[in-house]
């Protein structure tokens, strides 16, 4: 099918740059993996449960209420359970690639004259011995359990790990008649008090979960680790210890605290697969954007925590934005940045929390040194650290890549992005871009089809008014495939 | 941060013919320190397959090479095997009409007379070899002698075995020479290393290193894709591919072409290729590269139709205008060495490749002639017209 702007993703950016899109008359197709738009954020129990309203604060509902009833009356074309595994750029646009339904197995294409990459973020879990135990979630694992099935991971939990994440998780937990046992934080979240400017809005939020937490007692243990999980055939407990200034266990310290689920999560990174495909620069982890949200390269814009993690809100104002200048743009018109000044200040306000957010919760400084050489670490192609650490010490490995190559850590079905920052981590470097042409496996039988059809503008299929003159994405007057190029702004 | 630091030989590469070149070197008694300006295998040697064929190559000096290669081979397998993930899985190449069966027919006799073990398969067998293969092919000719390494693996652990001094994220600057033009070593961006030998192992960035010594060298990139499946059983036994990939291996064309080789590897991920096409360093992905690489692979493996490819990269070829590596001292400047321009046979052609470069530093007499390999054999090139 063909369209004006294809949005990859049906999370908060991606609804808000749908609907802000479609509003001033722009073609939409909103393509989405999920059979139901909203996100991880605003996952929902399916319908077939008969779930009453999930829990959740008042606002957030009323925030979903308005983009789900606004999709409903919009001319968004929803594309449900389509799983995008390559944006490809053509003479004439952009062709979105992408398997349908839950087996992924039958090919679909968009060809549209320009892209919004909302593809989200993805949760980093790092290894720690134990940690591939039945029992040992991740916390937006167990997030995604409790929104979407309503099933808890366990009857006593621990949350562990570091980011602000973990707070919902516990409360969510126990609101949901899980004990928790406690929440360990490695980060010393009083360090917040230092940023209580930015993050003025954030506060509240985080109060009531906090509040939650005090009502159903759970233990709140502060720079504080898991060394280990227990059990043979399943999670049976862990052991926790604090952490001194420099990340090391405080001798002394350890105990062992007796559970049945372990939520863990070490914050997240942005999803750059598709960009990355595209060529579109980055700034460190995160799609690089300008004021508008548009990448380097002509016809693409990105928003979300695609262009870096700082949660719902941001991506709302961020994706109200790419929307507007994408449709102002597509009808080869400038944007006037004063019109969506209220969002941009949001945009702002909302960063300066998230930077001051990752200036508090990293993970502990000396972390690699407590994962034990028969740690897995690649879970896929079962690499244990001691693997990675002999690649490095024994046959010259230096860098992410090279490990890879020598030991198979991150070549497996993942692809190394569950493995990859701990991978660099163990290899004592930075993580470098992974380059994943496909965002997801495919088919053979798929690449291998013929692909005649999309050769070559269409001049007939672009709506009133546009004409040939725009058929470059952006209104750029230059050709897509030109990389690294941007057209005035 | 700056260092001086001197011994027999400097290997510019830490490939796997640099690693072959500093193994055969050191085990000739020389002291060797391998420089590189990334790590080891960074380059082709880490996107490449780890062919070991004797199948591909029409007999003349590159076969010569490749059987000279293929016992050096079968000696590091019994040394290392398990680490470098050493296979001699032999090799299958099927022809699709009787048309090219005969031309693959023809192609294998000549062989046979050169040292080749070759046995034609007839249509009706080459399921006992391969059980997957398509229906209706018109037969094909058997490679015993083919294998298959980890390319990665195999350049790192040839390298530990050398004992050489490895310098990676060094990049060279330039080649010293003295005031008779003799070689004296290479400059590098922390310090200087003396030397009275250099060897120029840096695959596709070899013309530039024989430009830093102030000699040419027309080494163009071809670039290749290669696709990988999820992990299979083992379902794909040899190196399977079709006859017309010779003709394309030997082919000058700058466009793309593309030719099925598929084969199973140690850890269960099936390998294709294999694309070829002149277009620079250039990796960004192509789909049309890709799509055709996944077509050729079915035509052959039907099955292969439903198996998903989790990954695809590009690698580049060093590759000389007549096809032949450059392997061999430099007469214009003495003291310098190249064993470069294997094209896609790199890490084939890398135990061979070293040993010859070992009896030249050492003052033997190599086990080849040489002369198809001189490096000076080229006119001097007219800029970088083929990009």
């Amino acid at each position: 099918m063909r369209t004006d702007l294809a949005v990859i993703g049906a999370g908060p950016a991606g609804l808000a740059a749908s609907l802000a899109a479609s509003a001033r008359g722009v073609r939409v197709a909103l393509l989405d993996a999920e059979p139901e738009p909203g996100g991880q954020y605003y996952r929902r129990p399916a319908a077939g449960l008969r779930a009453r309203r999930p829990r959740a604060p008042h606002g957030r509902w009323r925030t979903w209420t308005r983009l789900r009833d606004g999709l409903a009356a919009s001319s968004v074309r929803r594309l449900a359970d389509h799983h995008v595994w390559c944006v490809e750029r053509r003479p004439d646009g952009l062709t979105v690639h992408a398997l349908l339904g839950p087996e992924q197995e039958q090919p679909a294409e968009v060809h549209a004259r320009a892209v919004l990459l909302a593809t989200g973020g993805h949760e980093v879990v790092l290894p720690f011995p134990g940690w591939t135990l039945p029992g040992v979630v991740t916390a937006g694992g167990a997030q995604a359990m409790l929104k979407g099935g309503l099933v808890v991971p366990g009857r006593t939990a621990v949350v562990a790990g570091t980011g602000p994440l973990l707070l919902p998780v516990a409360a969510g937990l126990a609101a949901a008649g899980v004990s928790v046992a406690a929440l360990v934080e490695s980060a010393d979240p009083r360090r917040l008090v230092r940023y209580a400017g930015p993050l003025v809005g954030k506060l509240p939020e985080g109060a009531g979960y906090a509040a939650g937490l005090l009502r159903h007692r759970v233990p709140f243990l502060a720079r504080h680790t898991v060394v280990r999980a227990h059990g043979d055939e399943r999670l049976t407990g862990v052991t926790v210890a604090a952490l001194d200034a420099h990340g090391r266990l405080r001798p002394g310290t350890e105990r062992h605290l007796p559970c049945d689920a372990l939520a863990v999560g070490h914050g997240m990174l942005p999803h750059t697969d598709l960009a990355e495909g595209l060529g579109c620069r980055l700034d460190g982890p995160a799609v690089a954007v300008d004021g508008e949200q548009r990448t380097d390269v002509p016809g693409v814009w990105a928003a979300g925590e695609a262009t870096g993690i700082g949660g719902a809100a941001l991506a709302l104002a961020e994706g109200h934005i790419a929307g507007r200048s994408a449709a102002a743009r597509l009808r080869g018109t400038a944007p006037d940045p004063g019109a969506w000044a209220p969002a941009a200040r949001a945009r702002a306000r909302l960063r300066a929390s998230a930077s001051a957010l990752d200036a508090v919760y990293a993970p502990p400084g000396r972390w690699t040194d407590r994962v034990t050489d028969d740690t897995v670490v690649c879970r896929c192609e079962e690499v244990d650290a001691g693997a990675v650490r002999a690649a490095v010490a024994g046959l010259g490995a230096g860098d992410p890549r090279t490990v890879k190559l020598l030991t198979r850590a991150g070549m497996g079905w993942c692809q190394g992005r569950m493995c990859g920052p701990a991978v660099a981590a163990l290899a004592g470097c930075a993580p470098t871009p992974s380059r994943r042409p496909f965002a997801r496996p495919v088919p053979l039988g798929v690449l291998a089809r013929p692909h005649a059809d999309t050769a070559g503008p269409h001049p007939t299929d672009h709506p009133a008014g546009t004409g040939p003159s725009t058929d470059h994405p952006a209104g750029t007057g230059r050709p897509a495939d030109r990389p690294t190029e941007r057209g005035p702004s | 941060m700056s260092e001086s630091l001197t011994c027999d030989v400097v290997v510019v590469g830490a490939g796997m013919t640099g690693a072959a070149c500093a193994l055969y070197a050191a085990r000739a008694g020389l002291g060797v320190t391998v420089v590189d300006r990334g790590p080891v295998a960074g380059g082709t040697t880490g996107a490449g397959e780890g062919n070991l064929l004797v199948s591909d190559k029409a007999p003349g000096p590159e076969l010569d090479l490749a059987l000279l290669s293929h016992r050096l081979w079968a000696e590091v397998a019994q040394e290392l095997g398990g680490a470098v993930e050493y296979e001699p899985k032999g090799g299958l190449v099927v022809a699709e009409t009787p048309g090219a069966l005969d031309a693959l027919r023809r192609f294998a006799a000549g062989q046979r007379a050169n040292g080749v073990t070759a046995a034609p398969v007839p249509a009706d067998r080459l399921r006992d070899l391969e059980p997957r293969l398509r229906d209706g092919l018109a037969g094909g000719v058997h490679y015993p002698q083919d294998a298959q390494v980890m390319p990665a693996l195999a350049a790192a652990h040839l390298l530990r075995a050398s004992g050489a001094r490895l310098l990676t994220g060094r990049e060279v600057t330039g080649v010293l020479r003295g005031t008779d033009g003799a070689v004296r070593g290479v400059r590098t961006d922390r310090g200087d290393l003396h030397a009275p030998a250099v060897v120029n192992a840096a695959g596709p960035w070899g013309g530039e290193l024989a430009a830093r010594a102030g000699v040419s060298l027309p080494v163009l990139p071809r670039r290749g894709f290669v696709l990988v499946t999820e992990p299979l059983p083992p379902r794909i036994r040899h190196k399977v591919y079709a006859a017309d990939y010779v003709t394309d291996v030997a082919s000058d064309s700058a466009a793309l072409r593309t030719s099925p080789v598929v084969e199973g590897t140690a850890a269960g991920p099936v390998l294709i290729g294999a694309s070829r096409e002149r277009v620079g360093f250039d990796r960004s992905v192509s789909l049309p590269a890709v799509r055709a690489l996944a077509a050729g692979a079915i035509r052959m493996f039907p099955f292969l139709s439903g198996v998903r490819a989790v990954r695809t990269y590009a690698g580049f070829r060093p590759y000389l205008p007549d096809h032949l590596p450059a392997i061999g001292p430099d007469p214009r400047a003495p003291g310098l060495l190249h064993a470069c321009g294997h094209e896609g046979a790199g890490i084939g052609l890398a135990t061979g490749t070293g040993r010859l470069i070992a009896r030249v530093l050492t003052g033997q007499a190599p086990e080849l002639d040489l002369t198809p390999f001189r490096p000076d054999r080229f006119p001097p090139t007219s800029g970088e017209a083929e990009r």
